[in-house]
């Protein structure tokens, strides 16, 4: 392994598909034959049909409440189709299932479904989507049952800190509730929604944050700037995420924080950029690089002021002599004296988080229209609130939030693998392969709500991967607000969309006259 | 798993590491070991044990208090 090098490309983003190895090796190989560099490129077809799609699924969901609205049990059955080989998500799914919600009696039965159809990988969240999809509609006509208002629903039945998760494991502090009570106190929660055909859902999701293996060095030059070395591929902001942690750590200005991402011979070993750990475990390994540089640090500023290292501590971004409160130098102020104190200043991190704390909840607040003639869904508003621990870069928070919420939008609405009758796939192609446009779409608006992560230096949770949670139940909420038919089948397409409106308009009694 | 433990969910257990805890499962229900661990005597990449609700990076060698909870769960990454 240590005679491969990778060199680690700009990619957009990764979301699930983008981790499994596919024709490096092959050109590795050919490389090596031919003795000449080897460049292979999948085609987009090749992307679509062989690089693995979320899985199918087939979802059985029975949930019971008392008069008062408390979810007593829940029960269920969640079937993936894992493709040609055994390895879908159906492990997480089931552990996301009831995650929501505090429930004291449960039954969870998962199976990974091998069949003739290209094998599935990882996608945003996996399988966190799809039981989303099932478990809320029931919640939706468990509330409406009751004739409770399904996010005052929500709240009588949410997962709190503490909460025994249906799998066993019990939540840390988590902000399941505060995400809940920010979507009830939104703006978007409380506006009057009217036009027929119109209707407004919610939905909740959940997905956890791993921590796995990170590894960064931090340079110190000498106008007290800091080259930061670190191994995470950048799929969303995060070179810049890392960078304020560490400069919030020595209290410098993050703009003095040099970010680059390098290649796997010139950084410790660097676990995947996915499950959302990236600005939470790289980001933990920059603040421990922060926290050795200030421990040198101390010990220049004691050569400095000719006493012992433990006379100087580091505290809100001075150094400071115990002993004498008139010498106290701040970051760049002492770096600019150590010249004569030893040579440069590296700082370094290698970090393994126990993961199980900073996984994060969303919800979705969606308006949206029926076309009655056609079937067709438009979404006229949409916002998303979720727990983001801390955001450290609020804008690169929003985009996450704002790019998972459309991809969910998509899967809820458009896009869909068709296959042949020799099972391939007959739609590999963005002509054919729906995915929603600027055109389709309002401004996603976004809430970001803030429950520290207690395992976390600064707070942080994941963020990347929940917001594709809820948005699939959010719409098919928001459609039977709209035109009171419940869909149970993803994507709701307008033909679908169609059909169970005309059967629901087949069991209505004609009006006389 | 619960095929192996007779469809028992949860089991009270001795140990004061996975490791005992899972050597003291074995005795109790053969082949409990193979479903955890690989031949290197290591806990499989596809599993992740959760003690008392942290996912634990040390592998065999965490340590279980006398209260502990400890939890055989699917692996995570994510997407």
């Amino acid at each position: 392994m240590s005679k491969i090098k990778v060199v680690p490309q700009e990619i957009g983003g990764g979301f699930g598909g983008k981790i499994p190895i596919y024709l490096e090796p092959v050109a590795a190989l050919l490389s090596k034959k031919s003795a000449h560099p080897v460049k292979l490129i999948m085609h987009r077809a090749d992307v679509f049909e062989s690089t693995g799609p979320t899985p199918g699924s087939y979802i059985k969901i029975k949930m019971g409440a008392n008069k008062d609205g408390k979810i007593t049990a829940a029960d269920a059955y969640i079937a993936f189709e894992a493709g040609a080989y055994p390895g879908a998500p159906v492990g997480a799914a089931a552990m996301c299932v009831f995650s929501c919600y505090d429930i004291a009696n449960g039954r969870i039965d998962g199976y990974d479904v091998v069949c003739n159809k290209p094998r599935s990988f990882a996608y945003r969240a996996p399988g966190s989507t799809q039981v989303a999809f099932a478990t809320e509609h029931v919640v939706d006509e468990l509330a409406s049952e009751l004739g409770i208002d399904p996010l005052e629903f929500r709240l009588k039945n949410n997962a709190t800190t503490g909460t025994r998760r249906i799998d066993g494991v019990v939540f840390p502090k988590m902000g399941c509730r505060e995400v809940l009570e920010a979507t009830r106190d939104s703006e978007h929660w409380k506006s009057e929604l009217k036009g027929a055909n119109r209707g407004r859902g919610i939905a909740m999701g959940y997905w956890f944050n791993v921590g796995l293996k990170s590894a960064v060095t931090a340079s110190v030059n000498k106008d007290g700037t800091v080259n930061l070395v670190e191994g995470s591929t950048d799929i969303g902001g995060t070179r810049t995420s890392i960078a304020m942690q560490l400069a919030e750590a020595l209290g410098i200005a993050a703009e003095d924080v040099n970010p680059q991402v390098v290649d796997t011979s010139s950084i410790g070993y660097t676990d995947v950029t996915g499950g959302s750990r990236v600005t939470y475990a790289t980001g933990w390994a920059a603040y421990e690089a922060a926290q050795d540089i200030a421990r040198q640090c101390c010990e220049r500023a004691a050569q400095l002021w000719e006493t012992e290292a433990g006379q100087v501590e580091f505290k809100n971004g001075l150094f400071s002599h115990k002993g004498d409160a008139s010498k106290s130098l701040n970051f760049k102020e002492l770096i600019g004296k150590i010249d004569e104190t030893g040579g440069s200043i590296v700082g370094r991190a290698s970090v393994h988080p126990e993961s199980g704390v900073g996984g994060s909840f969303a919800t979705n607040i969606v308006d949206v229209e029926v076309d009655p003639e056609t079937g067709k869904v438009e979404i006229l508003r949409f916002t998303v609130v979720q727990d983001a621990g801390r955001a450290i870069h609020p804008a690169y928070v929003e985009g996450q939030l704002q790019g998972g919420a459309v991809q969910g939008i998509g899967w809820a609405l458009n896009e869909e693998y068709f296959y042949n009758d020799q099972g391939a796939m007959a739609n590999s192609s963005y002509l054919d392969y729906r995915i929603p446009t600027s055109l389709d779409l309002p401004m996603i608006e976004t809430i970001i709500v803030e429950v520290p992560n207690p395992g976390h230096p600064y707070g942080v949770r994941g963020v990347g991967e929940v917001p594709i949670a809820p948005p699939p139940a959010a719409i098919a909420a928001a459609i039977a607000d709209a035109v009171g038919v419940r869909l149970r089948e993803l994507p709701m397409r307008p033909d679908r969309v169609l059909a169970a409106m005309h059967a629901l308009q087949s069991q209505q009694p004609v009006a006389a006259g | 798993m619960q095929k192996l433990t007779h469809g028992q969910g949860q089991i009270e257990i001795e140990g004061e590491t996975v490791r005992q805890v899972i050597e003291n499962l074995e005795a109790r229900f053969p082949g409990f070991k193979k479903r955890i661990c690989n031949d290197e005597e290591r806990i499989k990449p596809e599993i992740a044990v959760a003690v008392d609700g942290e996912v634990v990076t040390t592998g065999l060698r965490a340590k279980v208090r006398k209260e502990s909870e400890v939890h055989f769960l699917p692996a995570l990454a994510g997407g």
